[in-house]
């Protein structure tokens, strides 16, 4: 009856998700009074996984070095059955989605993603997860046996627990991939949207493209990841990958930065998980400063290099 | 090619949401019901392959006669039969598993998705179609070219792409880039004129089981006021995102 946990790897190593996730199967195992094991695949140090409270890892190796969906299904939900687990959790990556939704059908789960706490109750099981692309939340009862969490990335955080550890080789009887792939093209040395600590976003108040050096001088002092509103991505300014919002992608950061975005509602709903919201904008009846925590009226040509300036001040007296 | 295109009924991106009856129901008063945004560049894509490819599209709907405009509409874009299941849609699993028995008695080669409804959020649906047919899946799909039942497929991850291939029936979890927002097609006069002409089947709902429903919603707690820092003071800002958010 142990909860499983599947830990993401990328490139051998775990991704920053895996911690919180274990945390998490840690945190409910504890009201279950069960055990948490830690389902890796081409991990590197499985042991790493270790910190997060986790009682037994097991470790696959695959002879494709890449994530795929099926195939990675077919692992989490055997090794499901081999540690009789009826609850099993996933982080929000796009690949747990990916996955979760194949793992559902295979393990005849009820599958909630985007959950922001431990259960509600446990019997029945209720569980509070957000709506409405985070306009709202919803508390929803899963009523199968098996059950599936994705836990929504930066809602839970990191808690450190050592157990003493079991690693074992889990070896799954034949799986089979589906897709086949072609390549890889991944953005080095840069953090993303969905793993960065911060987030620097800048919409249609930087008048183009030619203005984004800012963005990226103040994103690179933060080591924060690059975003941009809707409109600035469909003029072609900004990559459709950095567009933040409800058709685009969601921001659960810790700090996040609107330069020169108004906050239409669309905005805002992708990016009200963000736990500090700092605005810069001309305009003091801007929508986004009633989202946000701390504001600044003013222009952005004006304030940014100004903020660029004293953050590597800030910085270089802090080390 | 015979491409299917799922559609979902959604609260248009503008919605304020608010609920009713003890914050167990979505009010749906005064909302405007779209094709769900990333169902749109789907079927925008669907199109494409008619224009181009010959193939046919059909637009899938599970849920109660409230969604026909939304199918009308897609009919009225250019596909060429709307289908709707007469079942209120409970949840991912339920809607999967309607979409899934369509398929086995109606085969498609393609099955396009959106990659979740901006509703509930549960991107599950086409990766559960997917399974319950035993069809290949891609999901977060950016790009699809499909030539002699191969299809080229990328993929959006964390941080990047990913191109894969495989072969055909597949399903794909779509989203903005399968085409540009440019690409979105407005209904014409012409469109809506031809749309009352073509086929609109409203089938029973096969028995399946939901096996997650939600209780009641909550909104988030209000927020408390912005507080405004000089333009000219970005010390003092720096100084409360490090003292008192502690972010810095």
């Amino acid at each position: 009856m142990a909860i499983v946990v599947y830990t993401e790897t990328e490139k051998g190593r775990f991704k920053k998700n895996a911690f919180e996730v274990a945390s998490y199967a840690r945190a409910l195992a504890d009201e279950l009074d069960t055990t948490v094991t830690a389902l890796c695949i081409n991990a590197d140090h499985p042991t790493q996984i270790g910190v997060n409270g986790v009682d037994k890892v097991l470790t696959v190796h695959t002879d494709y070095d890449y994530f795929e969906a099926n195939s990675h299904a077919e692992i989490v939900a055997q090794a499901a059955a081999q540690e009789a687990a009826q609850i099993i959790i996933v982080s929000s990556s796009a690949d747990a989605k990916y996955m979760a939704s194949i793992l559902s059908i295979k393990t005849h789960a009820g599958y909630v993603p985007n959950v922001v706490g431990l259960p509600i109750n446990l019997t029945p099981f209720v569980i509070k997860h957000t709506v409405f692309s985070n306009k709202a939340f919803s508390n929803t009862t899963i009523s199968s046996e098996m059950k599936i969490i994705g836990v929504s990335n930066n809602a839970f955080g990191v808690y450190e627990k050592n157990k003493d550890l079991k690693v074992e080789d889990f070896i799954p009887t034949k799986v089979s991939t589906k897709v086949t792939q072609i390549s890889l093209e991944k953005v080095t040395g840069k953090a993303t949207i969905a793993d960065a600590d911060v987030v620097v976003s800048a919409g249609r108040g930087l008048k183009g493209p030619e203005n984004w050096g800012m963005v990226e001088e103040l994103a690179e002092i933060l080591g924060a990841a690059t975003a941009c509103s809707k409109p600035v991505s469909d003029m072609g300014w900004r990559p459709h990958s950095e567009h933040v919002g409800q058709t685009g992608k969601p921001v659960a950061t810790n700090l996040y930065i609107a330069i020169g975005i108004s906050g239409a509602i669309q905005h805002l709903a992708g990016v009200n998980s963000s736990k500090v919201k700092v605005v810069i904008n001309t305009d003091p009846d801007a929508p986004f400063f009633k989202a946000a925590d701390y504001g600044i009226i003013g222009d952005a040509f004006e304030v940014v290099p100004q903020l660029i300036k004293k953050l590597k001040k800030f910085k270089s007296s802090s080390i | 090619m015979k491409i299917l295109v799922c559609i979902s009924h959604v609260p248009d991106t503008t919605s304020k949401i608010n609920f009713l009856n003890e914050n167990t129901t979505f009010d749906t008063q005064g909302i405007q019901f779209v094709i769900n945004p990333n169902d749109e560049f789907g079927l925008t894509r669907a199109i494409w392959f008619k224009e181009q490819q010959g193939a046919s599209v059909d637009v899938i709907s599970v849920g109660l006669a409230d969604g026909d405009s939304t199918l009308r509409k897609a009919l009225a874009i250019g596909a060429d039969k709307a289908i709707r299941i007469d079942v209120k849609a409970t949840d991912g699993a339920f809607v999967a598993y309607q979409i899934a028995q369509y398929v086995n008695e109606n085969p498609y080669d393609l099955i396009i998705c959106g990659r979740e409804s901006i509703d509930y959020n549960g991107g599950m649906v086409p990766g559960m179609v997917a399974t319950l047919l035993d069809y290949n899946f891609v999901n977060t799909c950016v790009h699809l070219d499909i030539n002699d039942q191969q299809a080229t497929t990328e993929r959006e991850i964390d941080g990047g792409k990913e191109r894969l291939n495989c072969s055909l029936p597949l399903v794909i979890g779509g989203q903005k880039g399968l085409v540009e927002e440019s690409d979105l097609k407005i209904p014409n006069m012409r469109g809506i004129m031809q749309a009352r002409q073509k086929p609109f089947e409203t089938t029973s709902p096969y028995d399946a089981k939901a096996r997650t429903e939600s209780n009641s919603f909550e909104k988030p707690a209000p927020k408390a006021e912005v507080k405004l820092v000089p333009a000219n003071d970005i010390d003092q800002l720096i100084k409360l995102l490090h003292k008192e958010a502690k972010v810095l």
